[in-house]
């Protein structure tokens, strides 16, 4: 791993990928990797060869949303070869271990793992990967932005206060790092009624839309709650091609996401 | 960047930026302690023999009845949100005493739960003083020691392992009937030192917190597996966010479906107690913004009588062993 003189890494470019983007947060639970899917999904449908790691270890989601099990052949110098869905290809740690087991690591077993997941990939001539991050500021925001040059980043949250207080300290880990961050996107906006058409603000209202002016962030799309999207990510088709009427909301993200990089 | 109340007496400079901690057993071994003017000090530490805090520890532990962790695995379910509510709950009860810790480093929420936001810890000959919320309600956490509440705390695993045993070691908690332990998801350095560090002090369980959904399921089962391996008994399993009900047409409406069965399903298929479901309800949200106790706020909430229920089974499962 080429060093700088103070003995940080130099971050280097994922082998056959053009543009990499992190959908993050900081919070659990607000729906990076279901933002991450059909953002991938929606960039492929604009054209672009896409990718999706999964660099959650404990809790990889990746392999359940895009309907994708098994383990990865290995190509003859020993990189792992994505598994492919939906015309996207794909790596999670999902596929390196059973659903049940946990992987009960420390830091340092991460990071190693994570740098197989990062450069022994063999990704096939890429325009962009995008890659869904665990929650959190620790080890592996750390080491994916020590290692990988990284074009932008997005990050998620829900309307509430809480949820804000760590989508900020996204921002913050963000601009320490230098990761030059593309916008924001609020999620579970608000739960439409398909009875009564009534808006219930479930976890509050428009708190990302208040966060991104005071930092002066762009909002680059607010998703609202819908059973669909839910039940589809369980079975492993994500709204972004399996409904009409939801996958607008991605789509539109993933336009200026592209208008942002290329 | 982080005000900790009692500076380490030990160290004659900053810290590097990926310092894995004075008290990290790497400490002075990583290859970004090359250069810095206390490597010498951290890997001087004599060679481990048992390690001499757990001692502390246990101590410190000792007068403390019960001692339940809250975990998930998947994010976002509400760990800290019941955490809190529970914590209030408890406290209702004025003969318990109760205590929180937040062992949510880089995204602690209960001080702003609990109302808290602007305290500060106090560190005296006795150690550090919790946060009182309540007169019999404390707490300790991070947010407490930040400078602001944008700062990030940004460490690697080694690091934040030396915060939690300091939280264990250095908190003067006093006589306590419980302890509950909000933890971040996933199953890495927290989870590990916090179960080995009160291993022999012992836990009486872990509640554990999901929604309905096989996509967050699948992460608990990954900590069910972990609470197996690392001995843990399992309290029960509560389902959150089990439902939705319109307030204009009160239809309800399954927002996060349990396409598998949910909680239930998955308590039978282990063997485990289920606990409850609570229905999702937009006020239990606004207030732990706000800092207040739901349970006060609204009792009338279907919510509400969802969660004193599970309280109950906790307390019936933990004080009736």
């Amino acid at each position: 791993m080429p060093r700088m003189s103070k003995g940080l890494p130099i971050r280097q470019k994922i082998p056959n990928v053009e543009k990499v983007i992190l959908v993050s947060s900081g919070k659990g639970g607000v729906g990076k990797s279901t933002v991450s899917t059909n953002l991938a999904l929606s960039l492929r449908n604009l054209g672009l060869k896409t990718g999706l790691l999964d660099a959650d270890l404990f809790g990889p989601s990746i392999p359940k949303l895009m309907n994708l099990a098994g383990e990865p052949r290995i190509t003859e110098t020993g990189k792992l070869i994505p598994l492919v869905n939906y015309g996207i290809q794909t790596m999670s740690m999902g596929y390196l271990i059973s659903e049940e087991n946990a992987v009960v690591w420390r830091g340092l077993m991460v990071m190693k793992a994570l740098q197989q997941l990062l450069f022994e990939v063999q990704w096939e001539d890429l325009d962009i990967l995008v890659i869904d991050m665990p929650p959190g500021t620790g080890d592996t925001q750390l080491t994916i932005s020590q290692q990988v040059k990284v074009d932008g980043s997005v990050i998620v949250s829900t309307p509430q206060d809480i949820a804000l207080l760590d989508a900020v300290k996204g921002i913050t880990m963000f601009n320490k790092v230098n990761i030059p961050i593309l916008g924001l996107v609020q999620n579970m906006s608000f739960f439409l009624c398909p009875n009564c058409n009534h808006e219930s603000h479930v976890f509050g209202t428009d708190g990302v839309l208040r966060e991104a002016s005071k930092h002066n962030l762009e909002v680059l799309g607010s998703i609202p709650l819908n059973e669909k999207i839910c039940t589809q990510s369980d079975i492993g088709k994500p709204v972004a091609i399996s409904d009409p009427q939801l996958a607008p909301f991605y789509a539109s993200i993933a336009e200026k996401v592209r208008a942002k990089l290329f | 960047m982080i005000v900790v109340p009692k500076p380490n007496p030990s160290l004659t400079a900053p810290e590097p930026e990926h310092c894995p901690g004075p008290e990290s057993e790497n400490a002075g071994k990583e290859e970004s302690c090359a250069g810095c003017a206390n490597q010498s000090i951290c890997s001087s530490q004599i060679p481990k023999g048992p390690d001499p805090d757990v001692d502390f520890i246990n101590d410190r532990l000792s007068n403390i009845t019960h001692k339940i962790l809250v975990l998930s695995g998947k994010g976002g379910v509400g760990k800290s949100t019941f955490s809190s509510i529970l914590s209030w709950a408890l406290a209702a009860d004025e003969d318990l005493e109760v205590g929180v810790m937040d062992l949510d480093i880089c995204g602690p929420s209960l001080p702003k739960m609990l109302g808290s936001e602007l305290e500060s810890v106090h560190s005296s000959n006795s150690g550090w003083s919790p946060v009182y919320v309540t007169e019999n309600l404390g707490m300790m956490s991070v947010g407490f020691m930040l400078p602001d509440q944008d700062s990030a705390v940004i460490w690697r695993g080694a690091k934040k392992n030396g915060l939690i045993k300091q939280f264990l070691k250095d908190v003067n908690w006093g006589k306590l009937d419980y302890l509950i332990v909000d933890t971040p998801p996933g199953t890495s350095d927290e989870h590990l030192s916090v179960t080995t560090y009160m291993k022999e002090s012992g836990i009486d369980g872990a509640l554990i917190v999901t929604t309905p959904q096989e996509v967050a399921l699948l992460d608990v089962r990954k900590e069910i597996d972990f609470c197996k391996k690392a001995n843990i008994k399992i309290l029960g399993i509560v389902e959150n966010m089990s439902g939705f009900i319109c307030p204009g047409c009160k239809n309800e409406f399954q927002i996060f479906k349990p396409t598998t069965g949910g909680g239930k399903a998955l308590a039978d298929e282990l063997g485990l107690p289920f606990l409850g479901s609570v229905p999702l309800d937009p006020r239990i949200g606004k207030s732990a913004d706000n800092g207040e106790s739901f349970l006060d706020l609204y009792p009338d909430s279907p919510a509400s009588t969802a969660i004193l229920d599970v309280v109950d089974a906790l307390r019936d499962s933990v004080e009736g062993s």
